[in-house]
């Protein structure tokens, strides 16, 4: 086991979310899903390439007073299959899941075809099938197989 | 159909295209129906000649009639309005809507906007599903559609005819082969669909070698705005294009189709063939057309 006092040292919050066994290197793209660049103000905190029992190396990330939602979870799920997430209240850890591959996401994600109906400003949100090895537009069949952090949309 | 709504020739099984098939030979032989009062919405926000004025007399010889949004640059869309609110507008108008759109999935979102059926009548370089009953209507008159192989030629990438044929081919006892330039192949997307129904996806880059195998031949247009220069489009375009003494290769019972317009990628000359069935195909639209939207029309009589 990762000695936890180890992980602690990056910082503790009092209430929040703790995601973790993100895989190397996705730490970034995870923000990016929950829209998190540090002007909102959020307490965050980033580990990467933390030593782990599970997957070798890995990211870690702590969120102040912020949960996720179901959407965000969904594409977390895409990119960091492993994923832990650890619901902290009053520094303890109160809830703890693992992510689930689903079969649809929607949001957060933005078709890479430019000339897909979903990205020309319609009261729509994006819509993905989750396949195998890819993700598919629920409009225009577009095939997303990797980078699929790539296609995170900025709002 | 599994669904209200025709936006994709993958929701076509054997059996829907069949009853449409079976149906349309009747409305061919001269079979009538009276929906008198039944009207049917044409949104074409691009333009179109063959599709447009095919449902336009489909709706008509059904005894129904047809409310047009007329052209783009005089409608309200010019002004900004989204295709979710045109479609909701029309709605209260028209029993079923038919849709032409430049954008992909543009039917799709318009069939989660209304309650009446949509029907795609082609979005951007996605489907074009009613053309592929015409087609394939043409197929079994022809060549049948059991035990044939089948010839795809042209733009492959942007030609929605094109998609929509080979998935619903798939349905069929059919091989298919895809000739194309190495730019315009199919597209990842429908590559993948034809290996989910586990067809076999054959494709080459040039007609030769399998033309004397083939009970049909379907010819789509290579546009000019698929290359950056003139001298590669014509160059690239000129291989493949047929004529009279191309077809000499090809089995004597060959029948070559073309969705239209077709510009110089079927010579004149083969016209005088019998393997030309293009125009055919086109008159074919109609009874097609009127069997789908008997069938989709009492659908929505039903809800
Ligand atoms: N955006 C496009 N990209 C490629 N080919 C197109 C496109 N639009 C039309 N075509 C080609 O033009 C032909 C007829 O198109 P269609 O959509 O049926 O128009 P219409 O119904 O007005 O005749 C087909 O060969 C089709 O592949
Ligand atoms: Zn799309």
């Amino acid at each position: 086991m990762t000695d936890p006092d180890e992980e602690l040292r990056v910082s503790k919050i009092r209430s929040g979310t703790v995601i973790d066994h993100i895989a190397a290197g996705q730490a970034l793209n995870v923000l990016a899903i929950l829209d998190i660049d540090g002007s909102g103000g959020e307490e965050v905190s980033v580990g990467m390439n933390v030593p782990s029992d599970r997957l070798g190396r890995k990211d870690v990330l702590k969120v102040e007073g912020r949960e996720l939602s179901q959407a965000e979870v969904d594409v977390l799920s895409l990119i960091a299959p492993a994923a832990t997430i650890n619901i902290v209240r009053e520094f303890d850890v109160v809830e703890k899941a693992r992510v689930e591959r689903p079969t649809v996401v929607r949001g957060i994600l933005s078709c890479p075809n430019a000339n897909c109906i979903s990205t020309a400003g319609e009261p729509v949100e994006s819509r993905f099938e989750v396949l195998e090895e890819a993700v598919r537009c629920g409009y225009c069949d577009e095939l997303i197989r990797e980078d699929l952090a790539d296609h995170i949309a900025a709002d | 159909m599994r669904h209200d709504h025709l936006i994709s020739a993958r929701q076509l099984s054997r059996a829907d295209v069949e009853a449409v098939l079976d149906r349309a030979a009747e409305f061919d032989a001269g079979e009538r129906v009276d929906r008198t009062g039944d009207l049917l919405g044409l949104c074409f926000f691009e333009p179109s000649t063959r599709t447009k004025m095919s449902f336009d007399t489909a709706m008509k010889r059904l005894g129904g009639d047809t409310v047009d949004m007329g052209p783009v640059d005089s409608s309200s869309v010019k002004k900004g309005e989204s295709l979710a609110d045109t479609v909701r507008v029309v709605e209260g108008y028209a029993d079923a809507i038919v849709l032409r759109h430049p954008s992909e999935g543009a039917a799709t979102l318009a069939s989660e906007f209304v309650d009446v059926p949509v029907i795609n009548a082609g979005d951007g370089a996605g489907q074009h599903p009613t053309q592929t009953l015409l087609d394939l209507y043409t197929i079994r008159e022809n060549a049948g559609l059991d035990d044939i192989t089948v010839g795809i030629m042209g733009d492959l990438k942007y030609g929605r005819t094109v998609h929509s044929l080979a998935e619903a081919l798939t349905e069929f006892d059919a091989g298919q082969h895809f000739i194309s330039p190495e730019s315009l192949r199919l597209p990842r997307n429908v590559r993948y669909d034809l290996h989910e129904s586990g067809a076999d996806v054959r494709e080459h880059t040039g007609l030769e070698t399998v033309l004397p195998e083939l009970d049909v031949l379907y010819v789509t247009r290579i546009q000019r705005e698929r290359f950056a220069d003139e001298n590669e489009y014509r160059q690239v375009a000129g291989e493949y294009r047929i004529d009279a003494g191309t077809l000499e290769a090809a089995r004597d019972d060959l029948t070559v189709m073309h969705p239209l317009p077709r510009v110089d990628e079927i010579a004149a000359d083969v016209d005088e063939t019998d393997h030309a069935h293009y125009f055919d195909q086109a008159h074919n639209g109609v009874p097609v057309r009127m069997a789908l939207l008997d069938r989709m029309l009492d659908r929505g009589d039903r809800r």
